[in-house]
């Protein structure tokens, strides 16, 4: 039998019953539409999280106190404990490295803030004027910390969205004085909100002039230097240079840990890459059940369609005729299956980004392969039994069947 | 005469129903010659049938050889039998057989179809045959548009569009009224006047009687086998009583 006419024989045959060639197309598009969504949902899970933390600032090499060996997030990072302190003047001194752009120190601690009676707990952040360059953060009122000596600096505080809200309501905030610990401190700006983010929230952040933060936190160490390479291609460059400053600097001993945030992030793409696998195959699952379906509708149709078997070898078809024809039409309805379900896939994701358009849902390749692939290869399978039974049926019987 | 056209001899045919055994075939044998129109006739459950499955190699014999046209195809490969079936045989069946979804001219063409004949090819043939039927304007129709008598010239258009050597055909008649009958047996017997062997099982005396020779079955064995005045061949086997 020729191919051409193979495939035509098939569609004929597929389309001779309407009622189970559709819901076959449909159970395979099902599988195929969810393999789609449900993997364009784990992986827009992952670019937002990736964007999320891109937005923490581009670039960044960041120095901490204590040796840690990993190259990512540590939890002993916290509490390594510091034979060293890192200091002021070895941020001042990574300044002078080529391949670093800017540079910001970072002390925190938590404190109490207070005007006019109302009182809460907040977290200080010690840092320079850089700080807002390097963190990508926004000012919605006012200035940032204003450039000068690290090592002194003017009692002004910059204050998250939140703390404003909390502690002047409606009224003014710039231009007011507030008590930070035991000092005052005049708000010269307001920091945009940012919502809830990965990391330090800033709209309940409280930023003060870094030495001032050492002197209320009575402590000469810093908690952070974020470095900000100037270039993506300097962040190696840098990390080396900030490295050997460092190691200078501290009598040839390396006693900080460094970390890059392409390492950061390589761990949580490396993560959520891995939940988007695993969410395509939980999606396979249903691949496999209308494979199953495939099976099922198959076989009912070889049992109705016996007598026409049995003809078709009285006419001269041998088995592997036979078996050819079911399963080639086995094959067909699998990719009309997958065809479909790649479309309402697409749709859904579609929708899902018009819905969420923050979100960025869309399914990746390998995926959109993967599943189009699974639903061929699992129809084609269970499309071998009932082909074979059909190739195997006695001639005779089959046409005494009406 | 050559080397007839279907030599059968010692053949047996035993089914396994539960602990018995049946004996559908009992030694037959028999040989036809190339052109020749025979009957076969017999009460239901004589045999008749699964002589003609097994002439038509749709069954294989326990015991016995088949030759035809020379060539012993009981220890062919299904395949190899399947190549026979499809070039040398042509079968005509008492419920028609027509595929439903496909047209008439589709039905016929399904032989050529399977044997992987080229479209134009196909087309010219079916044609050919559409007019020889006397269905040109049922070309397009599926079975459940066409009368009796018209789904079986379609069938017969079938078993003959390979130019088969033998046409079975097994009750052809028993699903029809007697006009339209006749109208089948004429088309049947005009092929055999082409030159087709005809091979017509039935137990419809009258039909069997217009046969040259008649062969009479009865418990799965040769009873009877006549030649009437008119028959062309007088090679004859003796019969197994």
């Amino acid at each position: 039998m020729r191919a051409g006419d193979l495939i035509r024989f098939a569609r004929d045959a597929a389309t001779g019953n309407r009622l189970r060639t559709c819901l076959l197309i449909l159970a395979m598009a099902i599988g195929v539409a969810a393999v789609v969504v449900l993997t364009a949902l784990a992986d827009g899970a992952r670019r937002y999280v990736l964007n999320q933390f891109s937005a923490i600032g581009s670039n960044l090499v960041i120095v901490l106190p204590g040796r840690s060996q990993t190259g990512g997030f540590n939890p002993g990072n916290a509490i390594t404990s510091t034979p060293r302190d890192l200091t002021i003047d070895d941020a001042q001194a990574l300044r002078r490295a080529s391949a670093v752009y800017r540079v910001a120190p970072l002390a925190v601690g938590t404190s109490e803030i207070s005007v006019g009676g109302r009182l809460r707990e907040v977290m200080v952040a010690g840092t320079t004027t850089e700080f807002i360059a390097v963190r990508r953060l926004a000012l919605a009122q006012g200035r940032f910390l204003p450039p000068g000596d690290w090592r002194r600096g003017v009692s002004e505080a910059v204050i998250g969205a939140r703390i404003r809200d909390e502690l002047f309501g409606r009224d003014e905030a710039l231009g007011q004085l507030v008590r930070i610990g035991d000092r005052r401190f005049r708000v010269v700006g307001v920091l945009a909100a940012t919502g809830q983010g990965l990391g330090m929230n800033t709209d309940e952040l409280v930023i003060i002039p870094v030495a001032l933060a050492q002197a209320m936190f009575n402590s000469n160490t810093l908690f952070r230097i974020l470095v900000e390479a100037s270039s993506r291609e300097a962040i190696a460059p840098a990390k080396a240079q900030v490295t050997e400053i460092l190691r200078l600097r501290h009598e040839g001993e390396q006693d900080v840990t460094i970390i890059t945030q392409d390492a950061v992030l390589a761990t949580f793409d490396r993560l959520l890459g891995t939940l988007t696998i695993a969410v395509a195959g939980i999606a396979a699952i249903s691949l496999a059940v209308a494979g199953i379906l495939v099976m099922n509708v198959m076989l009912v149709s070889v049992t109705q369609r016996t007598a026409e078997i049995g003809l078709l070898k009285a006419l001269g078809a041998t088995g592997a005729t036979i078996r050819n024809a079911f399963l080639t039409e086995a094959a067909m309805l699998s990719l009309a299956g997958a065809l479909l379900g790649l479309a309402l896939g697409h749709a859904g994701a579609a929708l899902i980004r018009q819905l969420y358009p923050a979100f960025p849902a869309l399914p990746p390749d390998w995926a959109v392969l993967a599943g189009v692939a699974t639903a061929l290869a699992t129809g084609l399978a269970f499309g071998v039994l009932p082909a074979r039974r059909a190739a195997r049926l006695d001639a005779v019987q089959a046409l005494a069947k009406r | 005469m050559s080397t007839p056209l279907i030599e059968l001899s010692g053949i047996e045919r035993v089914f396994h129903l539960g602990d018995s055994q049946v004996h559908a075939l009992q030694s037959i044998t028999l040989s036809i010659a190339a052109g020749e129109y025979l009957a076969v006739m017999g009460p239901s459950g004589s045999g008749k049938s699964t002589l003609l499955n097994l002439l038509g190699l749709l069954d294989r014999p326990d015991a016995g050889s088949y030759r035809l046209a020379g060539r012993d195809v009981t220890t062919l490969s299904a395949d190899e039998q399947a190549r026979v079936r499809s070039e040398r045989i042509g079968f005509v069946f008492q419920s028609f057989h027509l595929v439903p979804r496909l047209t008439a001219a589709e039905n016929i063409a399904l032989p050529m179809l399977l044997a992987g004949i080229a479209p134009a090819q196909r087309g010219l043939r079916v044609r050919q045959a559409l007019r020889d039927y006397g269905l040109e304007n049922r070309a397009d129709h599926r079975p459940d548009q066409l009368s009796g008598g018209q789904r079986q010239r379609v069938a017969i258009a079938r078993a003959t569009i390979m130019r088969p050597a033998v046409v079975l055909a097994d009750e052809p008649t028993g699903n029809l009224d007697r006009t339209t009958g006749e109208e089948v047996v004429r088309l049947l017997e005009e092929l055999n006047r082409g030159g087709v062997t005809l091979i017509v099982v039935t137990h419809d005396g009258a039909l069997g009687a217009r046969a040259r020779r008649q062969l009479l079955m009865q418990d799965g064995m040769l009873q009877q086998d006549r030649q009437s005045s008119s028959g062309s061949s007088p090679e004859s086997c003796a019969p197994a009583t």
